[in-house]
């Protein structure tokens, strides 16, 4: 049985179903109408675009792997994050500690058995022999699909209500009683079901939120500011960022966030029911999880 | 122990990548999609040219932010004899010819150079590598060169000849007319109050604030006015864009 809602069906116990239909619905896998085809596409083209932001921008890290704070920063000046190698070793140094990385790092050996001492290693990068100016190519391209990308879906979002229906943060949310009981929640993998599976919990909302409002946004912003063309336009977002190499850094770092939101969106799908969560996003469609019944109970 | 982590977490992210990566490395060597992944630099190009004003400036800083160490990257010495000559002589030979589509071809010595009205500018220098240096420049307005030598309707670009060799080739770079004409575009012959030292490309290089430093050619031996950088060594408008595909446009 399914209720198809205007939405991702932010409501459905007050949209279509009664409480007493509601309840038989959901004893028999109701299904929701969750995502709409702009989410859907926009979540794989976005997929797909920050995997080649990814690759072919540690591809363009490996020209040079320090990393600075300030307007300047060049071999002779100190560097908050390096890459080295020596003949025989790879280090990460972050500050000052400093960690052996042979192998992955600094030292490693392509799919050929060769020897390579560039920062990160070819099935990381884009393409996977060194190409400065091939990773510019990809990266520079695909810069203009998250950007359009991005920008009409923050459109649609506003437009079609979707922010303000599913990713706002009620006032009951934002309660420090409800965030930690969520917290506590996910920590013990207990995820809702049935009707509240429905809508994104108040940390899915953050998470969500954080991608879309805050890490893409920046990396946008932090991206123009490397720009000397862009910089004359706008030089006010380099004084915003506290200078280009400050800039390089907050990409590189908000790179690493991306990537952290990545395993744990993995981590959450899997928990969740993969094949659910993946049908949905290409579908639209979701089963509402059944609540686990008393044994020998089962519905 | 942490070695054999290291290893593990290497071949699954290997194994798992593979098949991507050979996908990609042969989208890569596609002429097709090659062409495609282009469409980005004209898009940068026509985007930061609509918005931003002809004469925006670059930022400039002041003599508290300079770099402590000017880093001097790609050649760092004119080729040949000749060049070591025109060091050991102090650069009092050196001649830069304008030429092509101009009205009054020039050979200009480093005294006339001197004598063009100047810019003084403290400016962010961008290697397209990642890394940045600050840097006290001063030189002629190129557009009092271009005015002094009158360029005709027809000329498009301008070509820069360099006295650097990379692989057995000379440096060559070019710019369209609105890089040209732009205030901050000078043919600098000082370096923080010093005159421009050999690495650095001494006794001129060009500065175009709003590109990045492999633009910026050092060593500058001759200014031609062009029509079309088709004729120009393979035709893309420079040494390392027609021998590794850097953008044309490096504004970005």
């Amino acid at each position: 049985m399914s209720t198809k809602a205007a939405d991702i069906v932010a409501q459905p116990e007050t949209k279509a179903s009664p409480a007493a239909a509601n309840d038989e619905t959901l004893t028999k896998a109701a299904r929701v109408y969750r995502h709409r085809w702009p989410t859907r596409i926009w979540h794989w083209t976005n997929a797909i675009t920050l995997l080649v932001m990814v690759m072919s921008g540690l591809m363009i890290f490996n020209a040079y792997p320090r990393l600075h704070w300030g307007d300047y920063g060049a071999v002779a000046d100190p560097a908050w994050l390096e890459i080295r190698s020596t003949a025989d070793d790879g280090f990460l140094r972050v500050g000052s500690v400093e960690v052996k990385t042979t192998g992955v790092l600094g030292h490693w050996t392509n799919a050929e058995g060769e020897t390579k001492r560039w920062a990160f290693p070819y099935w990381a990068t884009i393409p996977s022999g060194y190409s400065l100016a091939d990773g510019r190519r990809w990266h520079l391209l695909f810069a203009w699909v998250l950007a359009i990308s991005m920008t009409l879906y923050m459109l649609w979002s506003l437009v079609s209500r979707h922010i303000s229906r599913d990713l706002h943060v009620t006032r009951s949310e934002w309660s420090p009683r409800h965030i930690l009981h969520d917290i506590k929640e996910h920590a013990l993998l207990r995820f809702p079901t049935g009707e509240a599976a429905a809508r994104y919990n108040v940390l899915q909302k953050f998470a969500y939120i954080s991608v879309i409002f805050v890490m893409l946004p920046l990396m946008i912003l932090t991206g123009l500011a490397m720009s000397p063309g862009f910089n004359a336009t706008a030089p006010w977002i380099l004084d915003l960022l506290g200078g280009r190499q400050s800039a390089r850094s907050i990409h590189f770092i908000t790179m690493l966030a991306l990537i952290g939101f990545f395993f744990v969106h993995m981590a959450m799908v899997l928990l969740a029911g993969p094949i659910n969560e993946v049908r949905s996003m290409l579908t639209g469609w979701f089963t509402l999880p059944q609540p686990k019944a008393p044994k020998g109970d089962a519905a | 122990m942490s070695q054999l982590i290291v290893n593990r977490r290497s071949l699954i992210g290997g194994l798992a990548a593979l098949p991507l990566l050979s996908g990609c490395d042969a989208l890569n060597a596609n002429p097709q999609f090659r062409k495609i992944l282009s469409m980005g630099e004209v898009m940068h190009q026509h985007s930061q040219r609509a918005l931003t004003a002809r004469d925006a400036l670059a930022p400039e800083y002041t003599r508290a932010d300079l770099s402590p160490v000017f880093r001097a990257n790609g050649s760092r010495m004119g080729d040949g004899p000749s060049y070591a000559a025109h060091v050991a002589t102090g650069f009092r030979d050196w001649r830069v010819r304008v030429g092509g589509l101009v009205n009054t071809p020039l050979a200009l010595s480093m005294a006339d150079i001197r004598a063009l009205p100047q810019r003084t500018q403290i400016t962010r220098h961008d290697c397209v590598e990642g890394w940045s240096a600050i840097g006290e420049w001063q030189g002629a307005k190129l557009s009092a060169i271009l005015a002094a030598a009158q360029l005709k309707d027809s000329a498009k670009y301008l070509v820069f000849r360099c006295a650097d060799k990379i692989g057995g080739v000379p440096y060559y770079e070019s710019i369209d007319l609105t890089d040209a004409l732009h205030p901050q575009t000078i043919l600098a012959w000082r370096l923080n109050q010093q005159a421009l030292p050999v690495g650095n490309g001494a006794p001129l290089r060009l500065r175009i604030e709003r590109q990045l430093g492999y633009k910026q050619a050092k060593f500058i031996e001759s200014i031609e006015a062009v029509a079309s950088l088709r004729g120009i060594g393979d035709g893309k408008g420079g040494y390392w864009e027609d021998r590794i595909d850097y953008e044309w446009y490096a504004g970005i």
